[in-house]
């Protein structure tokens, strides 16, 4: 027919384009679970992560930590019925000395922290309330919006730097000795590099700091906020009520059975919430501090995968069914119920 | 309210009524801002994000920066009015290329050629060949010395053929000069929106003598978005103008349908939205409670001793806050985008385009794939549908004698040709009648072939068969028809046309033999319009029988009958004819019942019998879909014989031993009662065994027993799995499809003709067969395919596969907000139930936006099984309609899931870095990679 030419040449352009994605016709793989794919996935799952939990676990244990909790042995005996009176005194005498030995050799460096518990510093109220613009640069000093409700003395005028963070830093001091000598502790070279160099301004310096409202530790005025490595610390707030935080380094070695004498100023009052503080000393090893966690978890998931295998090869073994078996489908099982099954 | 137009009168009319200029423009420049964040705003999540939002503006409450709400809000905003903003500035630029086309217009007594938007109601405008009309027009005059003109209709119900207008008989022989100078008064109703409709009258005023209203119809008017073909000129008096045309006032938004898996994800968001306001109520009274208890000792916090009335609120709203992204803000989008891509893939398969034609099927409505997959009943119309709707005169009976029984196709059949040589009075009258009596228009084609141009696929199929048999139909002008036969020319003039309604059902011409000057009435009609009608005389039994006869054959029948009109008779039925039509209320009924009078006393001649062939695939595509859990119902306009005979022939109902048909008939209440009453107890009893039952039930019972005994028979439908209901009007079908709906079924319904456009639009999901009746129901469904068989793999193919992925998209955002939002909870235990946010705005939003929305977008092309494997084993489709992939259980499965992987994820975080250094950088950048890794996994174990 002359017609259907004509027609079949004018809606030709009405067919759309062909392409594979708009025929829905990309090639795809398809993973079918057939139980020799399931069994050997976690068989190698399994034999990758019990030694990596090993290993992991036996690091952790190289780790040397030795935990000294002081709160409650630095309240002198008169004032252990009212310890919240003794730390805000400003008279009494806050010092006192905490002796322990080094179980095993501690290799340099030794990493110093404090260890609070109960302490919030995950609080919304408290972990908003700082400014990083005017830690960063001098001239933002008046950015104190968001440090409410610490952010200026009675006066108006703008606290550097502002905020209950910096406000609370923690003011307790330890000083070490072994056998009558002092040990050197390091105090740089504690908090994050970037922190120092981009965070906190070196052109910001401490300004109506601790004036009205005395929290914790006050500032040198003269040094600038970016050497100011105690704060630096303290200002990462931590994410548990229970935290340890840098203190310093001890850059020599410790050998067993080393008695270790600590003079503590205990001026941080952790009194009034029932919190308690704790003097840490731990070396590292290439996983980090002390910590089982890790291990076990991954030996934990490495056996269950690996018992799950086996569990899995003894049902294939004993009860075997053949893969894609149309008969156990549902319509297939309701009106045709194949003998023997 | 009626409209008085004054033709060619420049001033009265002037203001009356709107200037020709269309506007499809939903905003102006002015009001584009406030009305388009209005509409936004009426929806229920965007006015919860917009709150959440706003409190976000309030620093103290607010844990992370509002620039992360109000981030993807904007951009949400922005992407929709963007889109309407486009959509609305391509609709003024067609608009004014519309309106600024310029028209010959009469003004003051001079043609003037001015722009489309200039154009008054009263006007006259003067169109030539191929022009398209630019504004409802009452026609005045044409090229055609009989008062024709031809016009293509396309743009306005999607029929191809060209169809007649014709000058209302006032302005009959006015000649070039006297059009310019016509004065008069149309009386036409205010504007509606019916095409098939027009019922004004015309009056001419001095000096044109013709004092006499002239009734007007459709007929007489060419409406806007028509071509004017075949026809030198043509002139019309502008009625309606600008949106007030017909074409303007049936445009409209159609009512958005919601799909079943919208409506479960948004019961869903409301089960989230309650929990949510639980776990705020919970932890925010928790949280005031250990800030009285606790914080208040915690001196490094400085909680004041006197706090302003609003501080109970702050931690409770805080809590909102933090847990307010467990409402995904990206769902809607996602889910838009990808239900716009299973839109694209249907309108790109290869595999569902029409082979004859070459038109690609076409998803009009891209917002309701996935309800594809859960279609519980397809309602189906027969003809055009389930067959080609390419009808073929195969068998006759004339005056009791059949023919073509042998041969199966009468044209050949040598008796019937024997008869017409020999000049049987009969045979001739019965081919006279198959070719006069119809609205067929014959055109000569350039090779001086004749074409046949007919609105009804029946008619052209008996004008070919006459033709065939030496009676042919060979012009036609206004109301002189000439036939020739055996060399012989015969005229006849057309005196009237009793015009064909679905009520009615049959249509009768009155003509006049130019020859004798004898005046009869022709008729054709379904047989119970014509047998009732037969003279007191005549045995109709032969004719029963043979509609019987031929309707098991599933062949369409026609019973023709003719009687003699005297002159007199003929004037007085004339004169009531004429008032009728011109009636402006009620005409279709009066002029059908004016139609009665004369269509008595019928001589029946004999019955017609035409084929419509099954269309490719028809069985295996119902066995397929009924497989996969699906049920039939077929509504016909059609015989119960032909129906049952069709649907037995495409495995609709099974034959006797395995299947049993059940019929409910009766006349009266009482009868159709009982037979209701029957039917259901045969149907309680058989649903248990393994059996094939349906019910048949035709036009009049369903009447009666949808209006008396509804109840009844809506447990009937429930019990039913097929259905034949034969006789049935558009309305009625329409009317099926809300009782099916009605006890929550989800119905799909197709067809091919105007007369499915009602169920169409009902139904869940509509979709059009693109076919040989127009476009009409392919516009106003969903989905347009071009054969009933391409419906298998709509369903089966896309539906599925739309299904699954919406499924697992809308769950899968909840479940990665959940995860973040759980690990947002747990921490507030751990940081005194004050309401901090782990994570900050950055990630939040990196988290939303870049790991989690947009890779999973991939879903959209995923594959669960193949499409050979659905395609084969149509159950599978079960687990779709059963909604197995999207429900409370399943949700429930994914909320666990996000709680495990969050508990798993926020032990980790916390406990690998163990008291050491446990900055909430540290923790919250671990914790949040762990979710990242866990959704990556989630998404690569579940897409296949």
């Amino acid at each position: 027919m002359p017609g259907s030419d004509s027609t079949a040449h004018r809606s030709k352009s009405r067919r759309p384009k062909y392409s594979q994605f708009s025929q829905q016709e990309l090639p795809a793989f398809k993973l079918i679970l057939t139980p020799g794919y399931v069994i050997s996935t976690f068989i190698v799952v399994g034999l990758i992560f019990v030694p990596i939990g090993l290993i992991s676990l036996f690091a952790s244990e190289t780790v040397v930590e030795i935990v000294d909790q002081y709160d409650n042995e630095c309240i002198p005996k008169d004032f252990r019925d009212n310890k919240v009176e003794f730390i805000k005194n400003k008279q009494t005498n806050k010092s006192c000395t905490r002796t322990f030995t080094v179980p095993k050799q501690m290799k340099s460096p030794i990493f110093i922290y404090y260890q609070l518990e109960n302490f919030y510093q995950n609080h919304r109220r408290y972990v908003k309330s700082r400014s990083d613009k005017q830690l960063q640069s001098k001239k933002n000093a008046a950015h104190i919006r968001e440090c409410k409700p610490m952010g200026e003395t009675d006066n108006k005028d703008p606290i550097i730097p502002c905020g209950l963070i910096a406000w609370s830093l923690f003011n307790d001091t330890y000083g070490f000795s072994v056998k009558g000598k002092d040990l050197k502790v390091n105090k740089r070279d504690i908090a994050w590099g970037s922190d120092k160099n981009y965070k906190f301004g070196a052109d910001v310096f401490p300004k109506n700091f601790q004036v009205g409202d005395v929290g914790g530790k006050s500032l040198n005025s003269s040094i600038p906020l970016s050497e100011q490595e105690d704060l630096i610390v303290w200002m990462r707030t931590a994410a548990l009520s229970t935290f340890r935080k840098l203190y310093g380094k001890i850059e020599d070695d410790l050998q067993a059975n080393d008695v270790i004498t600590v003079v503590v100023e205990n001026n941080y009052n952790t009194y009034d919430f029932k919190g308690t503080k704790s003097l840490v000393l731990s070396t590292t090893s290439w996983i980090g501090g002390k910590n089982d966690f890790l291990g076990v978890t991954f030996i934990t998931i490495g056996g269950i995968c690996l018992f799950l295998a086996i569990t899995f090869i003894l049902l294939y073994v004993i009860k075997p069914r053949p893969l894609g078996d149309p008969s156990y489908l549902s319509w297939n099982r309701n009106s045709t119920p194949t003998p023997g099954r | 309210m009626k409209r008085y137009i004054y033709i060619n009168d420049d001033e009265t009319s002037q203001d009356l009524y709107c200037a020709n200029r269309l506007s499809n423009r939903k905003y102006t420049l002015m009001n584009f801002l406030p009305k388009n964040l209005w509409e936004q705003f009426s929806r229920f999540m965007n006015q919860y994000f917009l709150l959440i939002a706003c409190l976000q503006l309030w620093s103290l409450i607010t844990p992370v920066n509002p620039a992360s709400t109000w981030g993807p809000l904007i951009f949400i905003f922005a992407v929709s009015a963007t889109k309407e903003a486009w959509d609305d500035y391509n609709r003024y630029l067609s608009d004014k290329k519309a309106n600024e086309k310029e028209v010959w217009v009469v003004k003051q007594g001079i043609k003037k050629l001015i722009q489309s938007q200039d154009i008054r109601v009263g006007n006259i405008v003067w169109l030539r060949e191929n022009d398209e009309v630019p504004c409802d027009l009452v026609l005045i005059g044409t090229s055609d010395p009989q008062g024709v003109c031809y016009v293509e209709t396309a743009a306005l119900d999607g029929e191809t053929d060209l169809k007649t207008r014709l000058i209302p008989a006032a302005c009959m022989g006015m000649d070039f000069e006297l059009l310019h100078k016509i004065k008069g008064v149309i009386e036409c109703p205010g504007p509606d929106k019916d095409i098939r409709r027009f019922d004004g009258n015309l009056r001419l005023l001095p000096p044109f003598i013709d004092n006499d209203v002239c009734p007007l119809t459709i007929k007489n008017t060419i409406l806007q978005s028509c071509y004017l073909r075949n026809t030198e000129w043509a002139c019309g008096v502008a009625v309606y103008t600008g949106n007030e045309t017909k074409l303007g006032m049936t445009r409209g938004i159609p009512e958005p349908k919601l799909t079943a898996v919208d409506a479960m994800i948004d019961k869903l968001t409301g089960a989230i939205f309650v929990f949510q306001i639980v776990v705020v109520i919970v932890l925010g009274t928790a949280g005031n409670v250990w800030k009285d208890t606790e914080a208040r000792k915690q001196w490094y916090v400085l909680y004041p001793q006197e706090f302003p009335w609003y501080e109970l609120l702050v931690i409770p709203l805080r809590f909102e806050l933090l847990c307010s992204i467990m409402i995904p803000i990206s769902i809607k989008v996602s889910l838009d985008l990808v239900k716009s891509l299973y839109a694209k893939f249907i309108d790109w398969d290869y595999e569902m385009i029409d082979p004859e034609t070459d038109t690609p099927s076409h998803a009009t409505n891209t917002a309701i794939s996935e309800d594809l997959a859960q279609v519980e009943y397809i309602l189906t119309d027969k003809t055009g549908t389930l067959t080609e709707n390419r009808m073929i005169f195969r068998r006759c009976c004339i005056g009791g004698i059949f023919y073509g029984n042998e041969t199966g196709d009468a044209l050949k059949d040598v008796g019937l040709l024997n008869a017409i040589t020999s000049g049987s009075p009969d045979v001739i009258r019965f081919l006279t009648v198959m070719a006069v009596c119809n609205t067929v228009i014959p055109a000569k084609s350039k090779a001086g072939a004749i074409l046949y141009k007919a609105q009804s696929q029946d008619e052209e199929a008996l004008v070919h068969a006459a033709a065939q048999l030496h009676m042919v139909l060979v012009n036609k002008n206004a109301s002189i028809l000439e036939i020739k036969f055996n060399g012989s020319v015969l005229q006849y003039e057309i005196l009237e046309t009793l015009e064909f309604t679905s009520d009615r059902k049959r249509m009768s011409v009155v003509v006049k033999d130019c020859h004798s000057g004898n005046i009869s009435l022709l008729s054709k009609g379904a047989d119970e319009a014509i047998l009732p009608y037969a003279h007191a005389g005549q045995q109709t039994r032969t004719f029963v029988e043979a509609v019987e006869q031929y309707s098991q054959l599933g062949l369409r029948t026609l019973c023709l009958a003719w009687r003699e009109v005297e002159e007199d008779e003929y004037q007085e039925w004339s004169l009531m004819f004429k008032e009728a039509s011109s009636t402006l209320i009620d005409r279709e009924w009066r002029i059908a019942e004016v139609c009665q009078r004369l269509e008595h006393d019928l001589k029946v001649l004999g019955v017609t019998a035409i084929e419509d062939r099954l269309q490719d695939g028809v069985p295996e595509t119902i066995e397929t879909l009924r497989k996969a859990g699906i049920n039939f119902w077929m509504l016909t306009g059609d015989k119960q014989n032909t129906a049952i005979q069709i649907a037995l022939s495409c495995n609709f109902i099974s034959p006797e031993p395995k299947g049993q048909l059940l019929s409910i008939d009766g006349k009266t209440e009482d009868e159709v009662c009982r037979s209701l009453e029957r039917v259901l107890l045969t149907m309680r009893i058989t649903t248990s065994e393994p059996k094939d039952v349906a019910f048949v039930v035709d036009g009049w019972a369903l009447e009666i027993a949808l209006k008396h005994y509804r109840k009844a028979f809506t447990e009937l439908a429930i019990l039913s799995r097929t259905a034949i209901c034969c006789r049935v009007t558009p309305s009625q079908k329409a009317q099926l499809v809300e009782l099916l709906k009605s006890c929550d079924y989800r119905t799909l319904a197709i067809g091919d003709g105007g007369n499915d456009v009602r169920m169409i639009q009902k139904a869940d999901i509509g979709v059009g067969i693109s076919g040989r009746e127009g476009l009409q129901a392919a516009r106003a469904a969903d989905y347009s395919i071009g054969k009933f068989r391409f419906l298998k793999r709509l369903i089966l193919v896309h539906g599925r596969y739309s299904y699954n992925r919406t499924a697992f998209l809308s769950q899968y955002s909840f479940y990665k907000s959940l995860l973040i939002c759980f690990i947002q909870i747990f921490f507030s235990f751990i940081s005194g139930l004050s309401g901090t946010s782990l994570f900050n705005s950055v990630s939040l939003m990196a988290y939303n936006v870049f790991y989690t929305s947009i890779p999973v977008l991939v879903s959209t092309i995923d594959k669960d099984l193949s499409e050979g494997t659905v395609m084969q084993h149509p159950q599978i489709l079960f687990y779709c309609q059963a909604g197995r992939l999207l429900n409370p259980s399943t949700f429930a499965g994914w909320f666990g899931r996000s709680l495990f992987h969050a508990i798993v994820a926020f032990v980790i975080s916390i406990h690998v870095y163990a008291y050491e250094k446990s900055e909430m950088e540290e923790v919250s950048m671990v914790a949040l990679s762990g979710c990242i890794w866990l959704q990556a996994f989630v998404v690569a174990l579940e897409t296949k």
